[in-house]
């Protein structure tokens, strides 16, 4: 898997995403919400990288504005259909290329209730990709659509059905069927099985790494559940406030974290073995807001850790070997 | 898991402390909700405890009823279309279903407190949590303004909100999710209730901020001597909060222990499953275990065990007879509903 890796399908280079603000009478422009400030990373063939963080982090910004679904401020996105194609930057793609180019590239969002049209059928909303784009029409497109309903294990007599009809997990894996009906190599997944209970998000998350594993798909999976996360990633990239802090192999996030806010966050998921409670290192106080970021590292408000430097300068990512990086001061 | 473990396992509860005395007890409740398109049993027999100075922490999936036996508890179910079809909620050895209306308000904020899990609609916007938590006092404690205004910063201050003397008169859109649900339980806490029941406390929060809250609840709980009824999904949560657990499924309980016992022995087919399917515990690269098929309707739960079309070992006598929650062997805290637990340890 390596050698397929060694050429990422996206390379993400300090891709921004800043929201302007505006007031008073006459709506001028008085600073803006650094949402996503700076963002790299790679994705590679058929990995699983996971952009974690807590609510205001930017994790799902950087998902939608990597798809054109809100454009990016600032940055580029390298992608390679295949590992010997010429890349294109897909932020400088016009707007009818970009939607050529969502074939290849598909999300999933969180909620299965608010994504579906309530008065189009279920086979329809599977279909209507494959329609559009002028693929499949008749009874051959009907035929594919019951090959999706299968693929993601629903019985395709449910194709005429709405989706009211369907408890949440279901509709999560209409949503799945929709996003592979073009035969995409990259789907985001925005919080694709937050919404669901327990034992319905494992049926689900099983059927995304079998669906992995039988189209060769890359995920970006942006989650706040970090147990799901280490069970379904191959690599981890932390956000605080905007910024990845640390990134990394999975192992190397879960087992060696290094950055402060890694640790801390880590210590704060409950786990379900009462005979190991957990010690937690606190984190005082909240997010701070994004619109006014404190100086320096944007975390040392809230750092065990931090001293003076920390509160003038941004830290660089260091890098810690192994594909293992982090952005704190305290490591170099 | 092997017969040998379970025959050998003294009761994990046992052995940690003495009995403590029984402050709520729920036996055989049902609440069923009358609807045009039939009767939804939302809770159809439900039986638990909850003792003094501890937490029980009841789990299941969305609409297992866990939500609605705690409201049935505060009698905050509304009627019609909801109706008591049966069974006692004993408080204090006082049955809750028998008081009336005036009775209940005076236990309500007193006596048992509630919290829910999204604060900002808890809240009301137009008021100050001040005057939020003053309302609080002044109507059970019958304290005057200056008294109430003093212990609402008290009470802000004691959840750790910072500058409470100016907290005090803001409004809730000005806090954090997370000052906010300090401030939802600095309420319930005002009038130092016997019972917290906290639905889902810290299900709208960021993983940091439910470590805060849920220190905070652990910190008032051993302060005050209060007990708490933990609603949630989460098994993390149950794990690191609870000293019992109750595991509920379509409207039963099916499985009652101590926790560590629960967490170390589960018993129930749909508790096991449960376990498995956390990606927590499962090894790399292992698949998940999935309960197969979706948690059934409340206006159709099937015959026998509800949980038999979903159960890897389900027979026949499963459809035809209700397994009762019965005590592992004689005598024992833990009480679990299955015809079949032979089977269900070698799962």
């Amino acid at each position: 898997m390596s050698t397929e890796r060694s050429t990422p399908m996206i390379e993400v280079k300090d891709l921004r995403k800043w929201f302007p603000i505006h007031a008073g009478v006459l709506s001028r422009r008085v600073g803006e919400v650094k949402a996503v400030d700076g963002v790299s990373f790679n994705v590679g063939r058929k990995e699983t990288l996971s952009i974690v963080g807590e609510s205001g982090c930017g994790k799902t910004t950087a998902g939608r504005a990597l798809l054109r679904l809100i454009e990016p401020t600032g940055g580029s996105a390298l992608y390679r259909s295949t590992p010997d194609a010429a890349p294109v930057d897909l932020f400088q793609l016009s707007q009818e290329e970009m939607r050529a180019r969502r074939d290849d590239l598909q999300i999933i969002f969180q909620d299965p209730y608010g994504s579906l049209n309530p008065r189009i059928t279920v086979g329809n909303a599977i279909g209507e990709p494959l329609a559009v784009r002028g693929i499949a029409e008749g009874s051959e497109l009907q035929d594919r659509v019951e090959e999706l309903l299968k693929l993601v294990g629903l019985r395709p007599e449910v194709a005429n059905r709405y989706p009211h009809e369907f408890s949440g997990g279901q509709r999560q894996r209409v949503g799945i069927a929709r996003a592979l009906a073009l035969r995409p190599k990259l789907i985001v997944c925005d919080e694709a099985v937050s919404a669901l209970d327990v034992s319905i998000q494992a049926q689900v998350i099983n059927l995304l790494k079998d669906l992995q594993d039988e189209f060769n798909l890359s995920y970006i999976f942006i989650a706040h559940d970090l147990s799901v996360v280490r069970y379904i990633s191959d690599r981890v990239a932390v956000m605080y406030l905007g910024r990845i802090v640390e990134t990394g192999e999975t192992k190397q996030i879960f087992d060696d974290p290094q950055h402060p806010y890694t640790k801390a966050l880590l210590s704060a998921i409950p786990s379900p073995d009462p005979s190991k409670r957990s010690e937690l290192i606190p984190l005082t106080g909240d997010v701070p807001s994004p619109i006014n970021p404190p100086a320096g590292c944007h975390f040392h408000t809230r750092c065990a850790v931090a001293e003076e430097r920390c509160r003038e300068s941004y830290p660089e990512s260091v890098d810690l070997g192994a594909g293992h990086s982090a952005s704190c001061h305290l490591l170099s | 898991m092997s017969q040998d473990q379970r025959t050998e396992s003294a009761p994990g509860g046992a052995a940690s402390e003495g009995e403590r005395e029984a402050l709520l007890q729920i036996e055989g409740l049902r609440t069923w909700f009358h609807t045009e398109e039939g009767i939804a049993k939302a809770v159809d027999g439900v039986t638990y405890t909850v003792r003094k100075g501890e937490t029980l922490g009841v789990v299941g999936e969305s609409g297992c009823g866990k939500s609605v036996t705690a409201l049935s508890v505060m009698q905050l179910v509304p009627t019609p279309p909801g109706k008591f079809e049966g069974g006692r909620i004993l408080f204090r050895g006082e049955d809750l279903l028998e008081k009336d209306l005036e009775e209940m308000q005076k236990i309500r904020g007193n006596d048992i407190a509630m919290i829910f899990q999204e604060p900002m609609s808890a809240l009301n916007p137009v008021y100050t949590v001040g005057d939020q938590i003053m309302e609080t006092v002044m109507l059970h404690q019958g304290l005057d303004k200056v008294a109430a205004r003093e212990r609402a910063i008290e009470m802000l201050k004691r959840v750790g909100i910072p500058s409470p003397e100016q907290r005090v008169d803001e409004y809730p859109h000005q806090l954090s999710g997370g000052m906010r649900q300090r401030v939802m339980i600095a309420i319930a806490m005002a009038c130092d209730p016997a019972l917290l029941i906290a639905d889902e406390p810290t299900t709208a929060l960021d993983v940091t901020i439910q470590a805060q809250i849920l220190n905070l609840m652990r910190e008032l709980q051993e302060q005050e001597g209060m007990s708490m009824l933990l609603i949630t999904h989460d098994l993390g949560v149950v794990a690191e909060t609870a000293h019992h657990v109750a595991v509920m499924y379509a409207g039963k309980v099916v499985e009652y222990s101590e926790v560590n016992e629960l967490f170390a022995r589960p018993h129930h087919p749909y508790t096991i499953g449960l376990f498995r399917s956390l990606p927590d515990l499962a090894s790399e690269g292992e698949r998940l275990n999935t309960i197969p098929g979706i948690v059934p309707s409340a206006f159709n739960f099937p015959s026998g065990c509800r949980f038999r079309t979903r159960c890897p070992i389900a027979t026949e006598r499963c459809a035809a007879e209700e397994p009762p929650l019965v005590p592992l062997e004689e005598g024992a805290e833990h009480t679990v509903a299955c015809h079949h637990l032979k089977e269900a340890l070698e799962l």
